[in-house]
């Protein structure tokens, strides 16, 4: 089994590839690869993404990488990680960039007016560290992951979703989607391949998923 | 509000080996950066952080590959520092796997290079070092400037200020230590450590001085600290990270346990 990590020139995807490769042992191969065919062959494709979403969504289209990633998140296991999972979604308010539209909704910046915690005390942007995920929606992806487990985020945009596709939320501090998913596809704002061994489960379950949910 | 306050044991390394210094003077020598690296994530680090103080520029790139040797087996953040001058510098590190890249004096002598390597790479990967000194004078207003070098050079750079221009220039997090206090054991330079949480809206890690694990408390709660730093107390095996959570957690403050 393929399984290709989207390259977009987009941020430090050594990572990704890495704790990928550390999971799938012998099960999967693990391409890095910023090649349409290679995407458009794999059988599963992750799409990470760091950085400012309209330098992304400018590297995806001069790459020739756009349609391929469309395609990949109609037609097979798709995990789509921190920028590469706002740009899922149909619009983004950094530099008012249009995503790729798969999901309904839109990537919004925390509100400064919003940002203390029940003290009055400040809180940052951006949100970083391990914060609580609660299960919304059971899926695959999150089995042997309990309740209230932390995870590794660093971002000062959201996904606000339109459609009832929230199966994972935290809260900063206010309760916003952490992780949506729908079909073939499942896409998180943190980073598992960052958070120690509750990420790496995530990255396991995602090599073993049959992309049912 | 659930986001827990991040414990970051610091490796300072050269030559590929990890050394601590007391007031920068003095190596010791620590241990394997790769097994250092690991023992700290079993013990629930939320971060590591790598300071290469290699002084000769043909031992550099050996930071690369103890990057690259810890990357692939540690799955927590990893900060990398010391010795960052270009942007190409901080692509070189990310490539081998950092998460962040700490950088110190080239942000007081090029800042540009902030702004472009944020640019670039993103904020969240772009992490401010200040080495700061208290200027004022007993009965003065309190005053802190940035210092270079290793503590060095004086820039009359205000830290407050510093803070607040390297935010605007995209750093994604700012990295605060108080010379005064480094390798004392003597607790973090709170009034410093909340003078400049208070003015940024980027997350601060508190170093410097940390010799117990009241110390950690006392930055988060007193100094508004986002994060602590130490090196010492967990190298020498007085504390682990577990034990500085459990202090932390038993004072009220969020962490991942």
């Amino acid at each position: 089994m393929k399984i290709a990590v989207v390259d977009y020139g987009m941020g430090n995807l050594r990572s990704v590839t890495k704790a990928l490769e550390h999971v799938a042992g012998n099960d999967a191969q693990i391409i890095l690869t910023d090649d349409p065919a290679v995407v458009a062959s794999a059988d599963k494709v992750v799409f990470p993404g760091q950085g400012a979403m309209p330098d992304c969504m400018r590297e995806l289209e001069q790459r020739g990488l756009k349609q391929v990633v469309l395609d990949a998140a109609r037609s097979k296991p798709f995990l789509g990680i921190c920028v590469g999972a706002q740009l899922l979604f149909e619009f983004s308010e950094e530099g008012n960039t249009p995503g790729l539209g798969v999901f309904k909704g839109k990537v919004v910046r925390f509100p400064a007016d919003k940002m203390h915690d029940e003290h009055g005390q400040k809180l940052k942007v951006p949100h970083m560290g391990w914060n609580e995920m609660f299960i919304v929606h059971e899926h695959p992806l999150w089995a042997g992951i309990p309740e209230g487990e932390r995870f590794y985020f660093v971002h000062s945009y959201h996904f606000v979703p339109a459609e009832d596709i929230a199966v994972i939320e935290s809260a900063y501090p206010y309760r916003f989607a952490a992780a949506v998913a729908r079909a073939n596809i499942f896409a998180i704002q943190c980073h598992p391949e960052k958070s120690h061994h509750a990420g790496l489960k995530l990255l396991e379950n995602f090599v073993h998923w049959n992309g049912c949910y | 509000m659930s986001l827990a306050k991040r414990i970051i044991p610091c490796l300072d390394v050269t030559a590929g080996r990890v050394v601590k210094g007391v007031n920068f003077l003095e190596l010791r020598d620590a241990g394997d950066p790769v097994e250092i690296a690991k023992r700290y994530d079993d013990q629930g680090a939320d971060e590591v952080t790598f300071l290469d103080i290699t002084a000769s520029s043909d031992d550099r790139d050996v930071i690369l590959h103890v990057i690259e040797a810890v990357a692939s087996q540690v799955f927590i953040p990893l900060t990398v520092g010391g010795g960052v001058r270009k942007v190409d510098d901080v692509r070189r590190l990310l490539n081998a796997g950092a998460d962040k890249v700490s950088i110190n004096t080239t942000a007081v002598t090029n800042p540009e290079v902030v702004r472009d390597a944020a640019a670039r790479f993103g904020s969240q990967a772009i992490v401010v070092a200040i080495d700061a000194k208290q200027v004022s004078l007993p009965g003065e207003p309190l005053r802190w400037e940035v210092f270079t070098h290793g503590g060095r050079k004086h820039t009359g750079l205000d830290a407050v200020e510093w803070a607040r221009k390297m935010q605007a220039y995209g750093a994604g997090e700012i990295l605060l230590t108080s010379m005064d206090r480094d390798g004392t054991k003597i607790g973090f330079n709170l009034p410093l450590t909340r003078a400049v949480s208070d003015a940024v809206d980027i997350p601060v890690i508190a170093s410097g001085g940390v010799g117990n694990l009241q110390h950690l408390v006392d930055g988060v709660i007193e100094g508004h600290a986002d994060a602590v730093l130490a090196a010492s107390i967990f190298h020498f095996g007085e504390y682990t990270v577990r034990q500085a959570k459990e202090a932390m957690r038993a004072a009220g403050i969020e962490v991942r346990l």
